[in-house]
């Protein structure tokens, strides 16, 4: 059901010393999205320097693909600006995972929608300082 | 795999090496067809009516009220269908947390015409006898109440059921497919007019089963062309796989008491190994009113298809009621009707135990478990110290 590299990550993710899976200390920005009925919630942590994205972190609720989406967008947005990350669409993470089951694919959706709202979540708190 | 684990015999079970015996020469030097009248078709209707008869025994109810099928799908929707056909009165009560082949075989039916209502049922899955009674002051053909259900193996009051339905002039059937293994059940004293049961939940091969109807009930015949199964139900006689059910049915009763003492103490030693060891886990279902063989927890925080998929890599077999493995994006319908919140559908696993379960089994089991849920845990936006 799963592609070879989707299982290899969800491992990794779930196992005793997780790549991109935990809590960001000091992050910049965090977003949220998703809900308990469908089953996923996925959280991004991010930090940020000079508009760079320099690490990010997840932390999901949800199943192997879920799981796998957001850390592979974790892995695509490292070392890349907020516009470059943002470019990115959710069909990239799918090809970079090797493909996802057709139910599954909104996994990938909301990636992409839990970077935007990190994203956002940092322009905001930007535009609190710069107004402070 | 170092080790499997087959914890999903609600699903299906293993056929046992005595009903695979009992099968093999009807494919082999007995493949005549039950309809022939020679010598090879005479054999094989001999070998049906044997069958017929332990299948009957196991209900306590006469051969000739048995008719196969092709599965408890195929008895449901038989008796469902059959039996609203023939009735001048166009409307049918089932509970909320029935099978799939009887809800949707009921929403079937509320298109062309039927009136439908649903039974509620309280946390543990117990129907409402008040709602019944409530839903019964209409003028119903038929109501229809699992005997035990599949996902949390909660168990009926079958007998108040039936006698009620009796009393009303209310045809009564119950889908005993996940009963029927460690249940003993009387459709005469329990006052039950249609059953439906398969072969493949009870050690014996997938693809037969049977409708158990009462004498003199009306019911529509379900399959035209033939007079097999009194007519009632054409297409050649599947030989093989009704000899397998027989002797399914005839192990099952002869081996009831031992296999449900045996299961009922792994299922209980599992139920407090893993509310002692794991923190924030509930048990699905109810805890003294349910099948031997069914464990159904929900682990707070995580979603029920990554502890499947874990414990798959680990060689154990389970199931979930989580919305991410139903294929549809539907969680449980039957998790949902019993109160339990969304998070805590997703999060459900099923372990069904079986007659070839042992305590080494759940040992492994619980060891794995424990560090899954960990690991997921520590991966999740979700806090464990939320409501229950």
């Amino acid at each position: 059901m799963y592609s070879d590299k989707v299982m290899e990550i969800f491992k990794t993710e779930t196992g005793d010393s997780p790549k991109n899976a935990g809590i960001l200390k000091n992050a910049d920005a965090s977003g949220q999205v998703g809900n308990a009925r469908c089953g996923d919630i996925m959280k991004i942590y991010l930090k940020i320097s000079d508009g760079v994205i320099i690490d990010a972190k997840f932390k999901t609720f949800g199943c192997v693909s879920a799981i796998a989406s957001t850390s592979i967008a974790c892995d695509m947005i490292k070392g890349k600006t907020i516009e470059e990350a943002l470019s990115f669409e959710n069909s990239d993470f799918v090809k970079a995972l090797g493909g996802l089951p057709a139910v599954k694919i909104h996994c990938s959706v909301l990636a992409k929608e839990a970077l935007e709202a990190a994203v956002a979540d940092y322009r905001k708190k930007q535009a609190k300082l710069a107004g402070g | 795999m170092e080790h499997e684990i087959y914890l999903d015999n609600a699903a299906t079970t293993y056929v046992s090496g005595e009903v695979f015996s009992a099968m093999q020469p009807y494919f082999l030097a007995h493949y005549g067809n039950a309809s022939s009248a020679h010598n090879l078709g005479r054999e094989a209707e001999a070998a049906v009516y044997k069958a017929r008869q332990a299948v009957a025994a196991l209900i306590n109810a006469s051969a000739d009220e048995i008719f196969f099928t092709s599965g408890a799908t195929e008895s449901n929707n038989w008796f469902i269908k059959g039996a609203i056909e023939r009735s001048a009165v166009k409307r049918v009560l089932v509970s909320r947390i029935e099978h799939p082949s009887i809800m949707e075989t009921v929403e079937y039916l509320g298109r062309h015409g039927v009136e439908v209502e649903y039974i509620n049922v309280d946390e543990g899955g117990i129907i409402s006898i008040p709602d019944l009674l409530s839903k019964l002051s209409k003028p119903t053909a038929l109501v229809s109440v699992m005997t035990a259900n599949n996902e949390v193996g909660t168990v009926q009051y079958i007998n108040t059921i039936g006698k009620i339905c009796r009393d009303k002039g209310v045809l009564f059937h119950t889908d005993a497919t996940q009963a029927v293994d460690s249940i003993t059940l009387d459709v005469k004293t329990m006052n039950i007019d249609g059953l439906s049961m398969s072969g493949h939940k009870i050690y014996g091969p997938k693809g037969v089963g049977a409708l158990y109807i009462k004498k003199g009930t009306q019911v529509e015949t379900f399959m035209h062309g033939g007079h097999q199964e009194r007519g009632k139900r054409a297409g050649t006689t599947d030989v093989p796989c009704i000899v397998g059910f027989g002797k399914a049915a005839e192990i099952t009763m002869r081996d009831m008491s031992i296999n449900n003492a045996r299961i009922r103490m792994l299922r209980d030693y599992l139920i407090r190994e893993i509310e002692g060891r794991i923190p924030a886990v509930k048990l699905n279902g109810h805890r003294t009113q349910r099948i031997v063989s069914n464990v159904n927890f929900s682990f707070q925080g995580i979603e029920g298809e990554s502890v499947l998929t874990l414990l798959d890599l680990d060689g154990i077999c389970v199931s979930t009621g989580s919305a991410c493995n139903s294929g549809t994006l539907d969680h449980s319908y039957v998790l949902d009707s019993m109160g339990v919140s969304d998070e805590m559908i997703n999060g459900s696993v099923r372990f069904s135990l079986g007659r070839n379960t042992t305590k080494e089994d759940l040992d492994f089991l619980i060891e794995k478990l424990v560090k899954i849920v960990g690991n997921l845990r520590k991966i999740s936006p979700i806090g464990i110290k939320g409501e229950l």
